[in-house]
């Protein structure tokens, strides 16, 4: 479904990423863990173009993303993804934002996106905000609307850029939970994620970035009993001491 | 101060004509407010287009862009206008710039609603890049990727926010275009400012001319501010900052 093949990144001579390949394949949940400043977000957003990068590539359900003829829109419309700040639309009810793209994107009559779109909102359960503004929700709210969101292009996988990491502690749950639903029912999913109880439970793998290189990329049993690096150990022992 | 006061002046008629010293400040009010709308539309229109082409990831758009900022920005207002007025109808093609010079209908008008809205275009491009860069990054990321193109993020997601967050220096830069339009009078159209000045001469009564003349200005540009208000109030995004709960 994914494949990341060997991308480096630069911002002027400054090296993000170097040489980073990994595999998601369909139905599969990796979670990408690694100190701030690893190039983890960095990583997830050239997955679908967001970001640039300057070496390797990218394939994405058979289609390059490095290949400058690539349709990205068209590519992008079906790849979900979920970011640390929500990035909701502001001056749209919840309701707009989540049927703007699947009308103006996807072609779908008014009635039908509103349909899919209040589907979705009581998968989350919001249908009680359907006709409130972001800005009127709380950050928990606020980021499953943005997961409903993205539901609504109906994509074949999801990347998920610290979807927690912006909420306060009361409010995770709620969006792990919808998460944890998404990953049971079989959707492919990249997550970067500092949720390690989030991993254990529905991660097929684990990848440990640092310094812009994938140190680690293990299945979950492997990653949690033994990490191969020093470094991740490292890690591993300062966010799961308390 | 040795002056007569007449404050019925502006009932009386003028020294030839059958019009009152009012018909000639209204006429020029028609003017003034004429040449200030047209104007604005040229510049709302040509500001946002080059304020969005000043954020877009093209340089040759940016520059292309800058340059037009920078041009309009850098000459005084009644240089732009001598310069539209007496020096560009010269370097035009030879049947244009004779066109322009003997037959072009309200030649007086035209070249000052250009002249204005080109100016004001530069103060609201500027504005507009503001508004847009005061957006945060992960916005049009947002609106990329759900499957957007790049107009269409735009579109849908970056300026109707980004002109939200700039009404209030809009509202400025509208006050600005009305009080600005009085320099047309340099050029002989026959707006606000000219007709004071006409009626001072006409009616030696300088003192009450401006003063009426002032609160005339001062009307135009608060009503102007007050619909401005208005739009804001109706496009308040509820739960933003700023905005109603």
């Amino acid at each position: 479904m994914i494949k990341i093949d060997n991308i480096s990144k630069w911002y002027g001579q400054f090296r993000v990423l170097t040489d980073c390949s990994t595999q998601i394949t369909k139905g599969e949940v990796v979670v990408v863990c690694g100190p701030s400043g690893s190039g983890k977000s960095t990583l997830i957003k050239c997955v679908n173009g967001l970001e640039p990068f300057q070496q390797g590539d990218i394939i994405v359900n058979n289609i390059s993303i490095g290949d400058p003829k690539t349709n990205l829109p068209q590519l992008r419309a079906h790849v979900g993804m979920v970011f640390q700040h929500f990035e909701l639309f502001p001056h749209m009810t919840i309701t707009q934002n989540l049927t703007i793209g699947q009308v103006k994107v996807l072609g779908r009559s008014n009635n039908e996106a509103h349909q899919r779109a209040l589907q979705l909102l009581d998968r989350v359960g919001l249908n009680s905000q359907a006709d409130k503004f972001p800005g009127q929700l709380s950050g928990g709210q606020q980021q499953r609307v943005a997961i409903a969101r993205a539901l609504a292009m109906d994509p074949i996988c999801m990347l998920f850029d610290e979807p927690t990491s912006a909420l306060d502690p009361e409010m995770i749950n709620e969006v792990l939970d919808v998460m944890v639903g998404l990953a049971n029912e079989g959707m492919t999913m990249m997550v970067v994620s500092h949720e390690m109880g989030f991993a254990r439970k529905v991660a097929d793998r684990v990848i440990f970035m640092d310094n812009g290189s994938i140190v680690e990329d293990a299945g979950t049993e492997e990653f949690f009993g033994t990490p191969r690096s020093e470094r991740a150990q490292l890690f591993l022992s300062k966010i799961l001491s308390h | 101060m040795n002056y007569h006061w007449n404050w019925g002046i502006f009932l009386q008629q003028v020294q030839s004509g059958d019009e009152t010293y009012l018909d000639w400040l209204i006429s020029g009010l028609g003017w003034t407010v004429s040449v200030a709308l047209a104007a604005w539309v040229i510049a709302l229109v040509l500001g946002s287009l080059i304020g969005t082409l000043r954020t877009v990831p093209n340089r040759w758009l940016v520059l292309l862009a800058t340059t037009h900022v920078e041009l309009f920005r850098n000459v005084p207002l009644l240089v732009q206008l001598l310069l539209w007025f007496f020096v560009v109808p010269e370097f035009l093609p030879r049947d244009l710039s004779l066109w322009v010079k003997q037959d072009m209908p309200a030649k007086e008008f035209v070249t000052a609603v250009i002249c204005l809205g080109l100016f004001t275009s530069a103060r609201v491009a500027e504005q507009v890049r503001a508004g847009i860069q005061s957006l945060s990054r992960g916005q049009k990321m947002a609106g990329l990727a759900i499957g957007f193109t790049l107009p269409q993020t735009y579109r849908y997601v970056i300026l109707p926010m980004a002109f939200r967050i700039i009404i209030p220096p809009l509202t400025s830069e509208f006050m600005n275009i009305i009080k600005n339009s009085s320099v047309a009078f340099a050029i002989g159209v026959l707006e606000l400012t000219f007709q004071a000045r006409q009626m001072q001469e006409d009616s030696e009564q300088g003192i009450e001319t401006y003063l009426a003349v002032t609160l005339l200005y001062f009307i135009v540009a608060f009503a102007a501010n007050r619909g401005m208000a208005l739009i804001e109030r109706r496009t308040r995004v509820p739960g933003y900052i700023g905005g109603a709960k």
